[in-house]
């Protein structure tokens, strides 16, 4: 039922061994770590109050205050820490929404690659549905539906985010459930469980997971456009709701909430998007070097 | 033959069925209440039954399901919640203006992204490679909100090139469409290049290629000649299946430049919460895409016969 095609990119030509490239990666990974640690402090409360007035009407960045840093809005509160609690938004749904895709397309995608028949075409039928309706439409339905808010918003991406995961897995467990090590585990009195989550799990859950750095970065994305059009977040913490309060201030050159929004939002897709292609590349170097040896 | 054809068309309409539901589920099952929205708060008990039996919710969840399912069929999506306009009419029109903002890039996206991924895979693994990869990384790293925001202000508000907003149909229309056209494109390519160059890389290792090089052919005729014909699969798989979103338009540019197509409607009834609109769009949507995937798979068959087997 679901076609092959194209399944993750076909691999790049890569210079992920060459010291830039290292240099590169460990700059993200830490980059990455930041972000993390702003969400983690978000958690926990600690981040400046996002809603404090700090200074004057849209006053310019300044050095004097690191609330200053990136200017104020035209109530006076900090676009930094406006933009850091957006950050932990962000972080939030990305995380929130690849921890319900991920699992859920590894189990869909395991079971139907493994078991098959009616199986098979049932889960198919569910990627086929869920695939014909345009996202952006299915994820606005699901978010309206759901009533708005950050849980409307990742409920409604890991519903359509799944898929790719599920035919990702899938494919590979058609790929192993012929191999030796799985016959030699039947063989040895293993029972289905124990061959699905100990034997094949282990050797296909790497697609998934460079998948779901996507999966992070397409959920972002699509939460600040959600939020943008009025589906998201509704109290202020959101980087969609600064890029659109942003744009108006544009028109009276006031550029600071937007450069400092999109900087943030660069940071984070930029280095999940590096690290995500790092760990394809070696996890699964076979069509790289193919690729880059012609 | 036959058989193949058979069990297409009727997992189609399995997928269809499945679609229906799923959109009835949404918008009937766990939406907020339309009637609440259209009439607010503190609308009185008879006025929100009338209305409630105007619009067919007042009866049974099934049969409200049969008429859902008979509308598809008929192709009738009767009338919106919010303005009464015949919903044919309404999405026809929106239609047309949708697929004049994203026909014209979408075709020049193309070219330009097959060229470009030839020019690419021509340098790869040299520094042109590196950089166009760091270049679209970071391109595709920016919400395409942003892009509409800074390329509406700079060009359009600070240079005054392009008109702000606004659309008028007819010869008026490329002046007002240019603007999102650069959009879209400077949106679409980053990805598109991306994509065709790897997938041109995957065949340049190719047997029949390396036999073309042999034979003293130069490594621009190599690539033009003899690996993107092979590579022209994906690629044509690729664009083909984008061709039914073509028709949804795009919901952040007709919203920010005020064109009234499909995506402009689409966010204006989220916002007044008229499901007949909704549903429709969606639902004609997935029409047009199982469609298109049918007509390809159909493609496939004429030109590969290897695919009969399956």
């Amino acid at each position: 039922m679901i076609e092959g095609g194209l399944t993750l990119e076909p691999a790049a030509v890569l210079d992920a061994d060459t010291p830039r490239a290292a240099w590169r990666v460990r700059a993200c990974a830490a980059l990455l770590a930041l972000y993390a640690l702003v969400a983690l402090l978000g958690w926990m409360h600690l981040l400046p109050d996002a809603q404090a007035f700090v200074g004057g009407s849209q006053q310019p960045p300044s050095a004097s205050s690191p609330a200053l840093w990136c200017g104020t809005d035209l109530l006076g509160r900090s676009v930094l820490w406006r933009v850091l609690a957006g950050t932990q938004t962000a972080v939030t749904i990305g995380l929130a929404t690849v921890a319900v895709a991920l699992p859920l397309g590894l189990l869909l995608g395991l079971v139907a690659g493994w078991f098959g028949g009616w199986i098979d075409d049932l889960i198919g039928w569910l990627y086929s549905v869920v695939v014909s309706v345009p996202g952006i439409l299915l994820v606005t339905a699901i978010a309206y539906a759901m009533g708005r808010g950050l849980l409307a918003i990742s409920v409604a991406l890991a519903a359509t985010e799944w898929v790719g995961v599920m035919r990702l897995v899938r494919g590979e467990v058609l790929k192993h459930r012929a191999m030796e090590y799985v016959l030699a585990a039947r063989v040895g009195g293993a029972s289905t469980a124990q061959i699905l989550f100990g034997e094949i799990t282990p050797n296909v859950v790497h697609v998934a997971i460079v998948w779901s750095t996507l999966v992070l970065v397409a959920a972002v994305k699509a939460e600040v456009v959600l939020t943008f059009l009025g589906l998201g977040v509704q109290d202020g913490a959101s980087w969609g709701l600064l890029i659109a309060g942003a744009a108006q201030d544009l028109v009276n050159d006031i550029w600071w909430p937007l450069a400092t929004t999109v900087t943030a939002m660069f940071g984070l897709i930029y280095s999940v998007s590096v690290l995500g292609d790092a760990l394809r590349d070696a996890w699964d170097p076979r069509l790289d070097r193919a690729a880059f040896e012609a | 033959m036959t058989r193949f054809l058979l069990r297409r068309l009727g997992q189609a309409l399995a997928v269809v069925f499945g679609v229906a539901l799923l959109t009835f589920l949404l918008f009937h099952a766990f939406a907020p209440d339309p009637v609440r929205a259209a009439l607010g708060q503190h609308a009185n008990a008879s006025s929100v039954a009338a209305l409630r039996a105007q619009w067919g919710l007042d009866r049974p969840l099934l049969q409200q399901f049969w008429l859902f399912l008979s509308q598809i069929i008929h192709f009738d999506f009767g009338r919106s919640f919010v303005n009464g306009d015949d919903l044919a009419t309404l999405i026809g029109n929106g239609a047309w203006v949708s697929l004049a903002v994203t026909v014209p890039p979408f075709v020049a996206g193309l070219l330009i992204s097959v060229a470009v991924a030839l020019f690419v895979a021509y340098h790869r693994g040299g520094r042109i490679d590196r950089l166009s990869r760091a270049l679209f990384v970071g391109g595709m790293s920016v919400s395409a909100l942003v892009y509409v925001i800074v390329l509406q202000y700079g060009l359009a508000y600070k240079l005054g090139w392009f008109p702000i907003n606004g659309y008028a149909g007819g010869w008026a229309a490329p002046h007002y469409l240019l603007l999102p056209w650069l959009i879209l494109l400077a949106v679409s390519i980053g990805p598109d290049v991306r994509l065709y160059r790897n997938v041109l890389l995957n065949e340049v290792r190719a047997d029949h290629v390396r036999t073309a090089r042999a034979k003293g052919a130069s490594e621009a005729r190599v690539l033009v000649r003899h690996v993107l014909p092979n590579a022209a699969i994906p690629i044509l798989t690729n664009t083909v299946s984008s061709l039914p979103f073509l028709i949804l338009g795009s919901l952040l540019l007709e919203r920010f430049f005020s064109i009234p197509g499909i995506g402009d409607l689409v966010v204006s009834s989220l916002a007044n919460g008229d499901f007949p609109v909704l549903k429709a769009v969606t639902v004609l949507s997935a029409l047009a895409l199982v469609a298109f995937n049918l007509l390809t798979d159909l493609l496939y068959v004429w030109a590969d016969p290897r695919v009969r087997l399956a």
